[in-house]
């Protein structure tokens, strides 16, 4: 496949991993924290880690959107379709995540909710339209790459005066979380450099980190999603870290630029407006870190529509997801790892999104050994 | 004999529909039943007429097996539900090493379903039985109120006769075993998400649906020592080893690189963020033998319209916590797990 092969070549990954052999000095250990989902998906997929030797070690962080989402915004998008009637679009990754009280939106789809699993905003367009009479809702969720086609729907549906649609609106932000972290880690000190997101950075810009690594010092490589990609971030995280360097260098040249892309930033900006502040499954409240449909879309937007209460949602006890997502934790510290928590049966959200650090654990690594030949 | 004489008009298959009089065991199912049914798959043992179909039995062990097909849509690149009954039916009971005999068909229709659709559903079935040699010798049709199914739900029933010294179970593999797959996976489940209504890309990929009875009767005779075959259905590759390592109590080890793909399979998937090693296939199966045939059985499938593509994928492994893992082209470790449930899109 073109365009992805290139990336994935087991000739130059041998190399990368000779080069990163070299590098990494003897002495030291190496906590690289990979801060997006997509990341610990490619590395587990293609078995980074034992291309890697042992003083350098990946560190999961909080970059999958489902796991972020607190339950209690999964327990307001039940109610909708319990309360108020209302067509549910949701992408896919959703319907497992678990919610308080062990209901989901597969449940909740299985007690007759009318809830559809949608691959864009355009096909949640298209069935507000199919159906005039119902009340349809976007369950709108991602970080910053997501986040510019939500902009268009709700620009559309008031251009075409698509009364019966609105956005349930999740969408966050990713240098707040990427600056928590860091804070977080200036008193723990476990990480010593970031890959930085891939998708994100190209709306973004890779300048939007440079605020972050200047105040915590920490190298940070923009990061393609491709395992090839991923290795040579690490070969130039581990550069950075012997150098004694901080910046924020770009790995994912093929798309990611300083400036990220203005005409997605401008329709962000046109759309959202900052919340105060928001809260973050394993993270807390952080300042700033999600966006609300601004006041001239107000009146596609759900929460208000259908006057959407604040709802503190429950965590299943002993769940070590918070601090898996902080890279305190390792998915197998949990103790409910592998035994009631499996992907089949999720408690917690890591392990159900397959970017989630405990389900890539699961999925791919949690025997770890060679296969006897 | 001019059966047609017996109903006052022709069935109005052009512009009619199912209603609830064509279950309802009076004229009008007897009408469907011959004017449609027993037209298109037409033999001695349906024209008969009877409650039950009578053959002798064969010589040699028996197999059965039975599939309801529930597929949506009806029709998709490279087959339609009729087609894909017969052949899911036969592979089950080629994959016991059998010759399928007969074929049972049960259909429960919706009522307001097109007779048009359902013609071209009997007719592909049709076709599918004739070219596989392998006749549908009784059936059944229930008809139920509009909402109530999904347009067209078929059973599929088929029996088959073991040649004599083949005996093939999931339980057999070994750890030395050879592991051989006929041919590109994913292909079947990408053609129909292809023409799912929400998704509606454009590709050129065909569904592998076929059957597999004549391929497996050539590697039966060659080897017939061959452990285990199963297709790799629902699920997928990944499903399927699981369960033969699981049954067997060995783990596997697989090699990606060896894993045929198509490019446009591949690429869909990508898209998707789908694994091919999870994409249902019907025209596929997995041997597992000893390792001493498997180069010998690699030939003689290649040499098949229907194993063209044949890979020696992996070997059987020791292990007491029966994984399936798979080298990666780039040369890490994986686990194959089972899926939890169905194959969830990715968000980013």
């Amino acid at each position: 496949m073109k365009y992805v092969d290139e990336f994935r070549s087991g000739e130059r990954a041998m190399r990368l991993a000779a080069a990163i052999r070299w590098e990494a000095e003897p002495g030291r250990h190496y906590r690289l924290m990979e801060f997006c989902g997509g990341h610990t998906h490619a590395i587990f997929r293609f078995g980074l880690p034992e291309l890697m030797p042992a003083n350098v070690e990946f560190v999961h962080g909080p970059g999958c959107p489902v796991c972020v989402l607190p339950s209690g915004r999964i327990d307001n998008a039940i109610d909708l379709v319990r309360d108020h009637d209302v067509i549910l679009c949701t992408y896919g990754d959703l319907m497992r995540v678990p919610a308080s009280g062990r209901m989901s939106l597969l449940k909740a789809k299985a007690a007759g909710g009318d809830i559809r699993m949608v691959y864009s905003t355009r096909d949640a367009l298209a069935i507000a339209r199919a159906n005039p009479q119902r009340q349809v809702v976007f369950f709108a969720i991602g970080f910053e790459t997501t986040t510019p086609p939500t902009a268009v729907a709700i620009r559309q549906a008031r251009a075409e005066g698509l009364g019966n649609f609105s956005v349930f609106c999740n969408h966050v932000l990713t240098p707040p979380a990427l600056a928590y972290i860091l804070q977080e880690n200036a008193r723990s000190a476990g990480i010593d450099g970031v890959l930085g997101p891939s998708h994100v950075s190209t709306i973004i810009g890779s300048g939007a980190y440079e605020p972050c690594v200047a105040a915590f010092s920490m190298p940070v490589v923009i990061a393609g999603f491709e395992p090839l990609d991923v290795m040579q971030s690490a070969l130039m995280l581990i550069r950075q870290i012997n150098a004694g360097r901080h910046a924020v260098e770009n790995e994912y040249t093929r798309v990611v630029t300083r400036q990220g892309n203005a005409k997605a930033q401008a329709l962000m900006a046109e759309v959202f407006e900052t919340r105060p502040t928001f809260e973050w499954r394993g993270l807390g409240m952080l300042p700033h870190s999600a966006l609300a449909i601004a006041g001239d879309y107000a009146a596609f937007d759900a929460e208000r529509r259908f006057a959407m209460p604040a709802i503190a949602g429950s965590e299943v006890k002993g769940c070590l997801c918070p601090s898996v997502l902080r890279g305190v934790d390792k998915p197998t510290d949990c103790r409910l790892f592998g035994t009631v928590c499996t992907p089949e049966n999720p408690m917690g959200a890591c392990m159900v999104s397959s970017e989630g650090a405990c389900a890539a654990y699961w999925s791919y690594g949690r025997f770890r050994r060679p296969a006897a030949a | 004999m001019s059966r047609a004489h017996r109903f006052p008009a022709r069935l109005d298959v052009k512009g009619g529909t199912v209603d609830m009089s064509h279950g309802s065991g009076g004229r009008a199912m007897a009408q469907l039943v011959e004017e449609l049914f027993i037209r298109h798959l037409d033999n001695a043992w349906l024209r008969q007429g009877n409650d039950a179909a009578d053959f002798p039995p064969a010589a040699g062990r028996m197999v059965v097996s039975t599939d309801a097909h529930v597929i949506s849509p009806l029709f998709f690149p490279g087959g339609d539900i009729g087609s894909l009954a017969v052949h899911g039916t036969i592979n089950d009971v080629a994959m016991a090493g059998a010759t399928p005999l007969y074929l049972s068909a049960s259909f429960i229709l919706e009522e307001g379903f097109p007779l048009r659709d359902l013609e071209r559903i009997v007719a592909g079935m049709a076709e599918a039985s004739r070219q596989a040699a392998v006749p549908v010798v009784a059936g059944d049709t229930k008809v139920v109120e509009r909402g109530k199914g999904d347009g067209v739900f078929i059973t599929t029933t088929g029996i088959g006769v073991v040649p004599q010294g083949v005996h093939i179970a999931g339980d057999r593999a070994r750890p030395g075993d050879a592991i051989l797959l006929s041919g590109t996976i994913g292909d079947h489940g990408v053609a129909v998400m292809s023409c799912r209504e929400h998704l509606a890309f454009e590709t050129e990929v065909r569904s592998d649906s076929a059957p597999l009875h004549g391929l497996v009767a050539r590697m039966v005779e060659v080897a017939p020592g061959i452990r285990c075959l199963r297709d790799p259905t629902r699920g997928g590759l990944a499903t399927t080893l699981n369960e033969l390592a699981t049954q067997s109590g060995v783990g596997m080890l697989v090699e990606e690189e060896r894993i045929p793909v198509a490019p446009q399979v591949a690429a869909a998937c990508e898209l998707l963020g789908l694994d091919p090693l999870y994409v249902a296939n019907e025209g596929k199966l997995v041997c597992v033998c000893d390792a001493a045939d498997a180069e010998h059985l690699l030939s003689v499938m290649r040499a098949d319209a229907l194993g063209q593509e044949a890979a020696i994928i992996g070997h059987v492994v020791a292990d007491a916590q029966h994984l399936v893992q798979m080298r990666t082209a780039f040369g890490g470790h994986r686990i194959i797990d089972r899926l939890a449930g169905e194959q969830l899109p990715r968000i980013c």
